[in-house]
């Protein structure tokens, strides 16, 4: 990945801009779980860096790199597809550049300044400068702004090659859901002295991203991704697509209403929330479906046209891909519904559990296929025609899924034991919340999601090599080949 | 494919058609409620507070008020319920204005000491710390309570203040609360702010925690 700097197959600027993107979404990631690390030692070892990197610390990098890294990977894909897409080089790509530069030197004084300073008076300042502490969206009030002029260049690139280009069906799924994503940024950027009111448009960012215009987006990278992996047919993925925009957001616009519950907002938002967050998980079976259907189908098609061997052009990609129909489907859908009807989240709203999901949906949804992603740039910009995973790949793609899944169990586990004791037991009181903290079973399951947690970082880093040689290797392999 | 298409099923204009009416009718949905909710959660008036209109989200003054945490049998959920005049750090007379600007200071306080990425308020935020929505009517920070008593202080807001401004020197657990630099105003503003936050009516979150002192002096649980 490294050496597609400098020399590389690509030609056209869009596709180098994705890339340029692509790395840095990297770097990101292994900030994450650096950090990550760090809080999970805190539960278990509490003075661990006290008062030098506090856990408010940790754990507001952890989830900021998190949100960054995976925006930076879908920027980069956006870019990626558009040129392909559209088959028109882009509009202004140049400014584009400007922006990724404007953008990630933003990005790294933001994060200095969460390190450094960390904490600032109760004034506007502090909100304009250091940080919003408004979980997951932080960042201070000048970056948001820094963040909406970015935002802007990076869509008129999108929306004004669209318009001069091929217009295909997957492209407007995708102009059109980008449009969305970015206008609702704009509704987490002010300020109230009404927590409630805060929290009722917290929620519009928070949720409207992750549970309707992200999941969209990955319908958006699932239907290329087939498309330029396995050959699948157009007609059929778009039409898929259609079916999954439908679904998704028929259910999850409305499913927002499973973050009404206990805000301040009114009783009505227990029958909306759950009715509606209830079907989110049919979309996601859709998907999963979707994906195994089609790879069967272009596979059994090849064995009947007499191919021998694989359809798939791009091995560690489609891997990530399938293990992203799975892990979204089991993530988002399973681990979320366990706990999204009032009945149950009055108990465990609030725990563990819900970090349990976080980590398994984030993961299973928006990870997976931004890796899978990050392949199928790696393998362009190498100019390969067939990619093969190599024991990286796979050490990569294996221990990544296992800790991440392991954390998640790990999590579930403790989460459960805080519900019974801390919220049916004792009430949710200063007392009941230590009393579950120190139950032997509690404390067992954050040992094993610090365990779990070194294996993920352990996956992350044969991802991270095998990024930086595959291509060279795949290229090494054709060369080989056609000698 | 060129050809016409044998069923609907299998029309692309047909779910992109369909596609767009679903989404329509969900935004417009949300759209129309928000609107009823957002003037059911904007934050009400010292008039009202004066002639006992209940909202959601009750006006600054609230701090003026004794608040409890109690169970309504109508509703099948414990709720606030907003009592006598009850005296904050020795007043009970703060204008409307002069609470406004506590709350305010409170609230900026709040995110500038990045309280969530450490505590849940209304349940949301980080699981490292102690749940902070009705942290005002938590029973160890009442007389005789060991929060309360810690601090040596003899009122709620008193020791929460205390405690805010000197976290380590008052260790319940090994997990400790760091040092911030709270300031003693900024210490006033976010316990205003964390007493108007219990006034808010949740829905019954956190379930059971107005019985949690009888639990305790049952003997608390067994889970070990």
């Amino acid at each position: 990945m490294l050496a597609s700097i400098k020399t590389n197959h690509l030609t056209n600027e869009g596709q180098k801009l994705g890339m340029m993107y692509f790395r840095v979404a990297i770097i990101l990631f292994g900030a994450q779980l650096l950090l990550g690390l760090v809080a999970a030692i805190q539960f278990l070892a509490p003075g661990f860096l006290f008062e030098i990197i506090d856990f408010s610390v940790a754990r507001m990098v952890h989830i900021n790199a998190l949100v960054v890294w995976m925006l930076y990977a879908m920027i980069g894909a956006s870019y990626w597809m558009l040129t392909d897409e559209t088959e028109h080089d882009g509009v202004h790509i140049g400014l584009g550049k400007l922006a990724f530069w404007i953008l990630t030197a933003a990005v790294t004084v933001v994060v200095l300044v969460y390190l450094i300073v960390q904490v600032g008076a109760g004034t506007e300042a502090s909100i304009w400068l250091i940080h919003e502490g408004r979980e997951y969206i932080e960042a201070p009030r000048w970056a948001d702004i820094g963040i909406v002029v970015v935002v802007l260049i990076f869509y008129w690139n999108m929306f004004a090659t669209y318009m001069k280009g091929k217009q295909t069906g997957i492209m407007t799924v995708m102009i059109a859901d980008l449009l969305a994503l970015a206008g609702l940024y704009l509704t987490g950027m002010f300020f109230t002295d009404n927590i409630s009111m805060d929290q009722f448009w917290w929620w519009w960012v928070i949720h409207l991203w992750v549970e309707a215009t992200w999941e969209v987006f990955v319908g958006v990278l699932a239907a290329y991704a087939l498309i330029k992996l396995i050959g699948a047919k157009r007609e059929i993925v778009e039409m898929w697509l259609w079916i999954e925009v439908l679904m998704l957001f028929g259910s999850g616009v409305l499913g927002l209403g499973h973050h009404y519950f206990w805000i301040g907002t009114p009783e009505y938002w227990w029958e909306i929330g759950a009715l509606f967050s209830a079907l989110e998980p049919v979309p996601l079976v859709a998907m999963f479906v979707h994906v195994l259907y089609d790879w069967g189908k272009q596979q059994g098609a090849a064995k009947e046209r007499g191919e021998a061997g694989s359809v798939i052009v791009n091995g560690p990609a489609m891997t990530w891909i399938v293990l992203n129909a799975f892990g979204n489907f089991l993530g988002a859908g399973i681990w979320g519904f366990f706990h999204t009807l009032p009945q149950v989240n009055i108990y465990t709203h609030g725990t563990q559990f819900t970090a349990a999901h976080g980590h398994l949906s984030f993961f299973g949804a928006y990870a997976t296929i931004l890796i899978g992603m990050i392949y199928i740039g790696v393998q362009g910009a190498y100019g390969v025609k067939r990619m093969k995973a190599t024991f990286n790949s796979k050490m990569g793609v294996f221990l990544t899924a296992f800790g991440v899944m392991g954390m998640t169990i790990a999590l579930t586990i403790a989460g459960y034991e805080q519900v019974l004791v801390e919220r049916a037991e004792l009430g949710a009181t200063w007392n009941a919340f230590f009393v579950a903290q120190e139950l032997p079973w509690y404390i067992q399951g954050q040992l094993w999601r610090a365990i779990m947690g070194v294996v993920t970082l352990a996956g992350f880093i044969y991802l991270t090599v095998d990024l930086l040689t595959i291509g060279k290797k795949a290229q090494a392999d054709e060369a080989a080949q056609a000698a | 494919m060129a050809n016409k298409n044998v069923s609907v099923w299998t029309s692309i204009p047909f779910w992109r058609r369909s596609a767009a009416w679903v989404t329509g009718f969900a935004v417009m949905l949300l759209i129309w409620l928000s609107f009823d909710t957002l003037g059911q959660i904007s934050m009400g008036t010292d008039a009202d507070l004066k002639a006992g209109v209940t909202k959601r989200v009750p006006g600054a003054t609230v701090i003026n008020y004794h608040i409890d945490y109690k169970y309504n049998a109508k509703r099948g959920s414990e709720v606030p319920v907003i009592g006598e005049k009850q005296k904050f750090f020795g007043r009970d007379d703060y204008s409307e204005e002069e609470a406004g600007a506590l709350l305010h200071l409170g609230k900026l306080t709040s995110q500038s000491k990045n309280c969530m990425n450490c505590h849940t308020l209304l349940g949301n935020g980080a699981y490292f710390a102690p749940d902070l929505t009705k942290s005002w009517l938590d029973p160890a920070w009442q007389n005789g309570g060991p929060l309360q008593g810690m601090t040596g202080k003899t009122t709620v807001e008193e020791a929460m203040a205390e405690f805010l401004q000197h976290p380590s020197q008052y260790p319940t657990h090994a997990r400790m609360m760091p040092d911030l630099g709270i300031t003693a105003d900024e210490a006033k503003g976010l316990v205003a702010f964390l007493k108007h936050m219990s006034s808010i009516d949740t829905n019954g979150f956190p379930r059971n925690f107005s019985k949690t002192v009888d639990t305790f002096k049952a003997g608390g649980t067994h889970a070990r």
